[in-house]
């Protein structure tokens, strides 16, 4: 049961990461490597924040932070027309400095003595909140990107991902649209670290290492429930993957016989199997017509 | 409506592989015009509407659209009076988006705000209206996926954003041939009426010469990246094809490079 309880909590919390992968990995199609940066800038910036006495200023804080973050790679790809991979890459190292600042100098703080969201709920208990206040954040923000989604603006990244062409020449500017999408997606993942920095009760940078494999791993997971449809349906799948990645990741820690240290390394052939799935499949057909076999078999 | 001044394009310059697509180029349309454009392959037609659309900067020369200078305007800026279908289906369309949204994204690029819901209920029931004119019974079928239809079905959609808001300049690039012969007229059906109906000023390139003569209301002929002839009213209507092919000969000294063209005269 509290295994269950761990990984629902978990799961949400890094579901609103998920969300932001999303974003950047299926609506824009190109994986933003930004991420792992990102979600180390949300963890860090809420506990310094948090252990300056200003829990919750310190969300939006670290939202703002991701955004920025966000906003620098989308400049970097469609300003100065650096690869998409790169432009992430550039930036993640940059934050790196950034990030071990922000913790004055030290690549962990703990927030043990100081006074996190999770306390802070009236009539609840602190473990209560670790409950209800990941449902709250994990739906707030689901509601809102979905809604996001559905404006104007929230089309107009989806064409630029679908059709970037075709965007240009309805008078859009698509570069405006990418950098607000990696904004958008960027401060839900800081968001995700800074809430995970204060239920955790400490920041450590290095546990942002192969963060954007967890995010990924959700969103397929999540499409494998769910298949791929329209987006609204997207952005709820990759909360739900998240949550059954962190069972399945309980699970495995609790009863399989691999040390905790090579959950990292489970994951990444997980995300490496499930992306490899379209070349299997179109291996296993080619196998089948040389054989004799027909198309339409 | 549109002017253009000693256009000149010069791709790769510099290099031994240097190409004029665009010699001292100056076409004039006046509003309300349907050009009709036709040359050999690499004419430098595309080019032409590449030029006016801001795909590039030209290396000399302007370009005036309503009397304003649009030489140096950024692409997407000058797509907002500017409507272009390509010869591709798969150009103008986002595939993974419903035929309502991809037309509620090229209608609000005037009105919408950033944050307001698309698309709004008034647009769709506008969007129902201009779809059933094209009697593809496409009015029926607006939370379908674009990439699910057919080509002709996606060239319509295409033509119908890039007219819903009526834009000062209408440029077609080949846009039905990709398409089969019964779908082709369909399509050019659809769009004469669309033309007419807002008065659309218009540059159509086919290399169906038979159709540049008969479709709109002049015809230019493209080659090595100049303008070889420039035809309209009673010289225009008492041209044949034959007699098209037989002054591009003399003009050129050399045959008409008719491997695409359609010579046949229906
Ligand atoms: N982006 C480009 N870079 C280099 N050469 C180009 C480019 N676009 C067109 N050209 C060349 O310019 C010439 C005219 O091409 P184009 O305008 O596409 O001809 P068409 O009349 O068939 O549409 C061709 O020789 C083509 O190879
Ligand atoms: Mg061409």
């Amino acid at each position: 049961m509290k295994l269950l309880i761990d990984s629902i909590q978990l799961g949400l919390l890094y579901g609103v990461m998920a969300l932001g992968i999303y974003i950047s990995f299926r609506i824009l199609a190109v994986p933003d490597l930004t991420t792992e940066g990102s979600f180390a800038f949300g963890l860090s910036v809420s506990a310094a924040v948090t252990s300056l006495g200003h829990p919750v200023l310190a969300l939006p804080a670290a939202m703002a932070a991701g955004a920025a973050a966000g906003a620098v790679t989308g400049f970097l790809q469609t300003r100065w027309k650096i690869h998409p991979i790169l432009s992430g890459i550039i930036t993640m190292s940059g934050l790196y400095s950034v990030n071990l600042s922000v913790l004055g100098g030290s690549p962990n703080l703990t927030l043990v003595r100081a006074n996190t969201v999770f306390k802070l709920i009236p009539f609840l208990s602190k473990n209560d909140a670790k409950t209800v206040l990941p449902i709250f954040f994990a739906l707030l923000c689901l509601g809102l990107i979905i809604l996001f989604f559905r404006t104007h603006i929230g089309m107009c990244i989806r064409a630029v991902g679908d059709n970037e062409d075709m965007v240009r020449a309805s008078s859009i500017h698509t570069g405006a649209c990418k950098i607000i999408a990696f904004c958008v997606s960027n401060g839900l993942i800081a968001l995700s670290g800074a809430l995970i920095a204060q239920y955790q009760g400490y920041a450590d940078i290095s546990s942002s290492t192969g963060i954007l494999v967890v995010g990924l791993a959700s969103v397929i997971i999540g499409e494998a429930v769910f298949g791929r449809r329209s987006v609204t349906v997207g952005f709820i799948s990759a909360v739900v993957g998240s949550l059954i990645y962190r069972y399945i990741i309980a699970l495995a820690t609790r009863y399989s016989p691999l040390p905790a240290h090579m959950l990292r390394l489970v994951s990444a052939v997980i995300v490496a199997l499930a992306l490899a799935l379209p070349a299997f499949r179109e291996h296993l057909g080619t196998a089948r017509l040389r054989k004799g076999g027909t198309d339409d078999a | 409506m549109l002017d253009i001044r000693n256009a000149v394009k010069v791709f790769e310059k510099g290099t031994p592989i240097e190409h004029t697509a665009l010699n001292n180029l100056n076409l004039h349309l006046e509003p309300g015009e349907f050009v009709t454009v036709i040359g050999s392959n690499g004419a430098g037609k595309s080019t032409l509407f590449n030029a006016v659309c801001g795909t590039f900067l030209l290396n000399r020369g302007r370009i005036f659209l309503d009397g304003q200078d649009i030489t140096y305007l950024p692409e997407h800026v000058r797509a907002r009076t500017i409507g272009r279908v390509f010869q591709d289906p798969m150009k103008g369309t986002a595939p993974h988006m419903t035929i309502e949204e991809n037309l509620s994204l090229a209608h609000s690029r005037s009105t919408a705000r950033a944050l307001s819901f698309a698309p709004a209920k008034k647009e769709i029931a506008l969007f129902r209206d201009r779809l059933s004119e094209f009697r593809m019974g496409l009015e029926d079928r607006m939370k379908t996926k674009v990439g699910l239809l057919s080509g002709g079905q996606r060239q319509a959609v295409t033509l119908l954003m890039c007219t819903i808001v009526p834009p000062k300049l209408l440029l077609l690039d080949e846009h039905t041939a990709a398409l089969d012969p019964a779908t082709a007229e369909q399509v050019m059906d659809i769009t004469k009426k669309t033309v007419e109906a807002y008065r659309l000023t218009t540059m159509m390139i086919t290399h169906n010469i038979s159709q540049a003569l008969s479709t709109g209301t002049r015809t230019v002929m493209m080659d090595e990246g100049e303008i070889l002839f420039d035809m309209s009213g009673e010289e225009r209507e008492k041209t044949t094809v034959d007699d098209l092919m037989r002054m591009y000969s003399t003009s050129r000294k050399k045959e008409l490079d008719n491997d695409r063209m359609l010579l046949k005269k229906e």
